[in-house]
């Protein structure tokens, strides 16, 4: 099924030996017959492009999911179908790419909790802090024990996830894009630790998609490609460019082929239908969700932005939308500054958008599709402050012909609908009213693929039509298909723009991965 | 003598909310909001005097009157944390069942629709300053130890750090395998024992039931638990500070220039002022009020 | 039931939401009624009185003559402004648990206003004058939580019930120091703007305390059912209510909903005061809301938010409360307090309970 190049995985001895997994969440895939194998003692990349499976793999290893099929086996026992507590028992510990903490509670607590240190059934603080002072000063992981959590920095706050399933006994840990939160001092410190937890003999799983790092650290690479295992291979043996072929699928040019990003400065016309201007948002943790970013969308023309999720791409199609507030910057549309603008003021300023989240946004669930068809617009479907009930109705009669939703019924909740007749409310909302500008976010994500064909024609047709789209995927091959230009988002900047000519899947992927961001 | 008749009795009025407030929050820091506090105490006082009378024994009396507020808390529990009802129209109702309840046996046992007959007591000497009766009433010992204890338990304890990490961040807890809804029923029945302390008290001390006799305090004690920001400390202080403002009002009866209606509203406004935070915020545990996954 | 613009579906593949809607809606309260009944019956029996006695009693009281009947429908005139306060809060996701003082204030606010007519003004002119003042005294306390929400964040349950406590507090200092009439606990009478009892109509009520303010509450009830599914303004409250998220996504601002629907919500409890002081009594008594502003509560849950499931919860809980004054004989009327709290809770409890095996139900028998 999988042809495994460089190591024979079955003869190596092995801590870990995932086979056959299958793990299923409704109609997604997410893991088909995978495979990892992991040798005591080592670093171990597990690589592959989002969505490649990694993440679900591993929460299998760790009890979190139950899986399909397959069996796993940890230290040469098969213990397929156990939980979280019996995998931690183990000495199997997964650090999350969300924090499980507690932040009103100080480290000590937070490392202690569920396993607390007692003294006549008071609990000991001194030894606990005493306890997670050694485990500190013995893995270099260096925070005060008796902060509070709430108080700590991304980086610091991982530190204590670490602790956490060291002080239970890890010797197994699994890291799931541990980098993602961390300034490069931070990075460069947990490459230190974890090369010391392999030194002492334990083993390391760490899930990435950034291919210098894992040169940078580990081992030996798995890697996965839409959920299934396409190779392994020793680091020392391979080369990023390797890496990232048997990510893609095909050959990669890393060399730097894309051109140098530059801004659509000889567009000398001024006919912007959309123009960003420095726009810079806040995200929670009082950094740069988006920074500073400028471009411009002519009519007719559809942006296509790239990138590994969580880069800043939702911040920044909320401003755009008025959802979230930005720090600084300007949004123009059509030459009007709308950055001050209220979310309905900027719909009837035409602006559409089909937010990324339709379950939780771009829907009410509870409402009938009619009226799902008329939200953020009721105020045009009404008169004298009375929902005109008859023109909703006909409305919803036109646009569920014009964009084929079923059921045809439009009193039916939106909730009875599936993904792709949900995604096509949303669209034909957005799409099927006079507008200048349309924010696309994630919009064929989760939806069949007769619906996904659809919502492409539709996105063609605005374009056709003179509209300015702005497109957001995580889909390398729809950016691909439908952008006119397209860039690439990493760390809340655009670190790439490119023409469609120059684009293609290799030169974006390196992009995204950051790798070419080096070497640049 | 003024001061210390004061004090004493201010003490005596913290009573009952010192007890409603260490057992509510408990229950708030697991995350179950302690809007049933009135009901666990009415039921404690019912019981009470119900123990009390027929055993002729205070102390059979103030036990029957813990049975009594963990009964009803348990009844909180099994429909907030079992069946994830929503806490705010359970609370309520829990508080209409008990004044339903408690009327319906008091006419049941005692044939009144307004009072029980007199209820044996603890023996205390009564004298002008109140002194004497104060220390020698043993539940007035145990209300002074109910906040310290109850803060022992949250922040000395293994339980107690449980019931913290389970009313902020259930899942953190749950991950690392603590049994959030074991700890939650803990928790919510501890506060019913202890608020229905509280009921007894009032029961003992006046030596009889009546209708609706906790008259809101348990609302007091859910002000004071928001006022003192969740923390053991600072609520004690609130207590009794709340205790303080409502002897003024009493020992200021007569007097016009301040109606004794607006120094009642004392607890409520610095409540509101509190959660508004207009002078330092009072941010609740994050996951109180959820227990739906 | 919560949203009546659905039709029948014509999908005959497709089981019509409509009547999914209506069992998850009937039967939760089916069940809770069994659980209420169940508990009734063993207070009865405990009370050493046989059931069917009691509840025939209880029955014959309420709905078996016109005075009792009229007793009911006063009753249930003032639970229905309560629950319908109660229900427009939920319909926007917010709790008002004030409707208690608001009713109050609203009844206090009319009181004052009929003191300072001038006496013979006919009552439907003087009319519309009372239900401002009353609104204007219930919206007050409700908009204040409203505010306090949009403007601070204070978590409405807890501002609700603070300002029951300092409303009432405040309202029996204005009415002992000011208002009320010598060696009494209530204000003086009005002068113009009483309401008709509706013996007056239907000699046979008489003796009841119904009277005709029960046309207004009907009248709010459509008006809060035009209000809350054909006005915009409430497309965008229960938007807000269900996925607040996507109201914002919608144009809709949140905080600003989340006042309005507290003003609202507290108006329309204050209105409910007309009953006692236009209808009724023809003043302001201390305490004369007797806790209908916390059954409101009950109202509203078992009514699922629903102006007109509201009107028949109100029904259900004005006959319990009528009905524990006609079984006193044979067994103590506080028998109904806990009947009415049993209800609550039961329907509280079941209605997650029994979707989640409705829905697991029917998915089964779908094999999907």
């Amino acid at each position: 099924m999988t042809v495994a190049p460089g190591l024979p995985a079955d003869a190596a001895p092995a801590v870990i030996r995932l086979t056959g997994v299958n793990k299923s969440f409704g109609p997604v895939h997410a893991n088909r017959g995978a495979s990892l194998t992991v040798a005591p003692g080592e670093i171990h990349a597990l690589v592959g492009e989002n969505g490649a499976g990694k993440s679900t793999l591993m929460r299998v290893l760790s009890g979190m999911y139950q899986l399909d099929e397959g069996t796993i086996e940890v230290n040469g026992r098969d213990v397929t179908g156990w939980n979280t507590a019996q995998a931690i028992a183990a000495g199997v510990g997964m650090v999350h790419q969300h924090f499980m903490l507690v932040p009103t509670l100080t480290v000590a607590e937070n490392i202690v909790l569920g396993r607390e240190l007692t003294r006549r059934g008071q609990l000991d603080r001194r030894r606990a802090e005493q306890a997670v002072s050694e485990l500190c000063v013995r893995t270099g992981l260096v925070v005060a024990p008796d902060r509070l959590v709430g108080d700590l920095s991304v980086g610091e706050a991982q530190r204590v996830e670490i602790l956490k399933t060291l002080y239970r006994g890890a010797r197994i840990l699994i890291l799931d894009e541990p980098t993602a939160v961390l300034s490069p001092p931070e990075v460069d410190e947990l490459w230190q630790v974890l090369a010391r937890m392999r030194d002492d003999g334990g083993t390391v799983v760490l899930i990435t998609h950034k291919l210098d790092e894992v040169m940078e650290i580990s081992n030996t690479v798995t890697v996965m490609r839409h959920g299934e295992t396409v190779g392994r291979v020793a680091t020392s043996q391979t080369s990023p460019a390797e890496l990232a072929r048997m990510m893609v699928g095909r050959d990669v040019n890393l060399a730097g082929s894309a051109a140098p990003a530059s801004m659509p400065a000889a567009r000398a016309d001024h006919r912007h239908a959309l123009e960003v201007r420095e726009l810079t948002v806040p995200d929670s943790r009082r950094t740069r969700a988006v920074d500073a970013v400028s471009f411009t969308i002519a009519p007719g023309e559809i942006l296509g932005i790239a990138g590994v999720e969580g880069n800043g791409q939702t911040e920044l199609v909320e401003a755009l939308a008025g959802l979230r507030r930005a720090s600084s910057g300007a949004i123009l549309l059509d030459a009007r500054d709308i950055t001050h603008l209220s979310v309905r003021a900027r719909g009837d300023a035409g602006l559409s958008h089909v937010p990324e989240d339709r379950q939780a946004r771009g829907l009410i669930l509870d409402y009938s599709i009619a009226h799902n068809l008329v939200l953020g617009q009721q105020h045009r479907f009404s008169r004298h402050g009375t929902l005109d009930e008859a023109r909703i109705a006909r409305n919803a009669a036109d646009q569920i012909a014009r964009f084929d939703i079923r059921p045809t019924d439009g009193s039916v909740p939106a909730r009875t609908l599936s993904g792709g007749n949900q995604q096509k409310i949303v669209i034909a909302r957005e799409l099927g009213r006079d507008f200048k500008v349309l924010l696309a976010a994630q919009p064929t994500r989760g939806v069949d693929v007769g619906a996904i064909e659809f919502i492409h024609a539709q996105l063609r047709a605005a374009r056709a039509a003179g509209k300015a789209v702005l497109l957001v995927s995580a889909d390398l091959t729809e950016v691909l298909a439908l952008a006119d230009r397209i860039a690439v988002m990493y760390g809340g900047r655009f670190v790439a723009l490119l023409p469609r000519a120059a684009a293609n899947e290799e030169v974006l992927g390196a992009y995204m991965t950051g790798a070419s961001g080096k070497a640049a | 003598m003024m001061t210390l008749a004061f004090l004493t009795q201010t003490v005596r009025i913290a009573m009952p909310y010192l007890f409603a407030s260490a057992g509510g929050v408990l229950s708030e820091r697991s995350g179950l909001i302690g809007l049933a506090l009135e009901g666990y105490m009415l039921a404690g006082a019912f019981c009470a005097a119900l123990g009390s009378y027929y055993s002729g024994s205070p102390w059979v009396g103030l036990l029957a009157g813990v049975g009594g507020g963990a009964l009803l808390a348990l009844l909180y529990a099994l429909c907030s944390v079992r069946y994830k009802a929503d806490q705010v129209v359970v609370g309520v109702a829990i508080n209409l069942l008990a004044v339903g309840l408690t009327r319906f046996f008091l006419r049941f046992t005692f044939g009144s629709s307004s009072n029980s007959p007199r209820i044996p007591g603890f023996h205390v000497t009564e004298s002008t300053t109140g002194l004497l009766a104060l220390v020698q009433n043993p539940l007035v010992w145990m209300g002074a130890a109910a906040i310290p204890v109850v803060a022992w338990l949250l922040y000395r304890t293994p339980f107690g750090l449980r019931v913290r990490a389970v009313g902020e961040q259930p899942d953190a807890a749950r991950s690392v395998g603590v049994h959030v809804a074991r700890v939650r029923w803990i928790a919510v029945a501890l506060s019913g024992a202890i608020a229905g302390i509280g009921g007894a008290y009032l029961a003992l001390d006046q030596h009889q039931f009546t209708d609706q006799m906790t008259a809101g305090r348990g609302f007091i004690a859910l002000a004071a638990i928001i006022f003192g920001r969740w923390d053991p400390a600072r609520i004690g202080f609130a207590c009794l500070l709340f205790a303080a403002a409502e002897t003024f009002q009493i020992r200021l009866q007569g007097v016009p220039f301040i109606p004794p209606q607006f120094v009642e509203m004392i607890p409520y406004l610095l409540t509101i002022v509190a959660l508004a935070g207009v002078v330092g915020r009072s941010v609740p545990p994050a996951a109180l009020g959820h227990t739906e996954e | 039931m919560s949203a009546p613009a659905a039709l029948p579906s014509t999908g005959d593949r497709v089981r019509s939401p409509w009547r999914t809607q209506l069992e998850e809606a009937l039967l939760p309260a089916v069940v809770a009624l069994l659980i209420a009944l169940i508990v009734g019956d063993v207070l009865i029996v405990a009370y050493g009185q046989s059931p069917g006695a009691v509840y025939r009693l209880l029955l014959e009281g309420t709905w078996g003559n016109a005075y009792g009947l009229g007793q009911v429908l006063y009753k249930t005139t003032t639970l229905t402004f309560t629950g319908l306060a109660v229900a427009i809060g939920l319909q926007a996701g917010l709790f008002n648990i004030g409707a208690e003082s608001q009713l109050a204030a609203g009844g206090f606010a009319a009181a004052v206003v009929g003191t300072l007519l001038p006496p013979g003004l006919p009552s439907l002119v003087v009319l519309p004058l009372f239900i401002v003042a009353a609104a204007a005294g219930g919206g007050l306390l409700g908009g204040a939580a409203g505010v306090l929400k949009s403007r601070w964040g204070a978590h409405e349950v807890i501002t609700t019930i603070m300002l029951n406590f300092i409303g009432l507090a405040l309202l029996n200092y204005l009415t002992i120091a000011h208002f009320k009439v010598f060696d009494t606990l209530h204000t003086a009478e009005i002068r113009s703007g009483a309401v008709a009892r509706l013996s007056a109509l239907f000699p046979a009520f008489h003796g009841s305390a119904a009277n005709f303010v029960l046309l207004l509450a009907l009248v709010t009830v459509a008006a809060a059912w035009w209000y809350l599914f054909r006005s915009r303004a409430g497309f965008e409250l229960r938007a807000v209510g269900l996925q607040p998220a996507a109201a914002e996504y919608g144009g809709v601002s949140v905080s600003g909903v989340w006042w309005r629907a507290m003003l609202i919500s507290g108006a329309v409890a204050g209105v409910g005061g007309l009953n006692f002081v236009l209808g009724y009594k023809h003043y302001y008594e201390d305490g004369f809301a007797g806790g209908a502003g916390f059954l409101g509560i009950a109202v509203a849950i078992v009514g699922r938010n629903n102006p007109i499931g509201v009107v028949l919860a109100a029904l259900l809980f004005g006959t319990l409360s009528q009905g524990g004054l006609a079984v006193n004989a044979l067994v103590p009327k506080q028998m109904v307090d806990v009947l009415q709290a049993v209800v609550i809770i039961a329907v509280v409890t079941s209605v997650p309970e029994v979707r989640r095996l409705l829905r697991s139900a029917r998915r089964g028998g779908r094999g999907s």
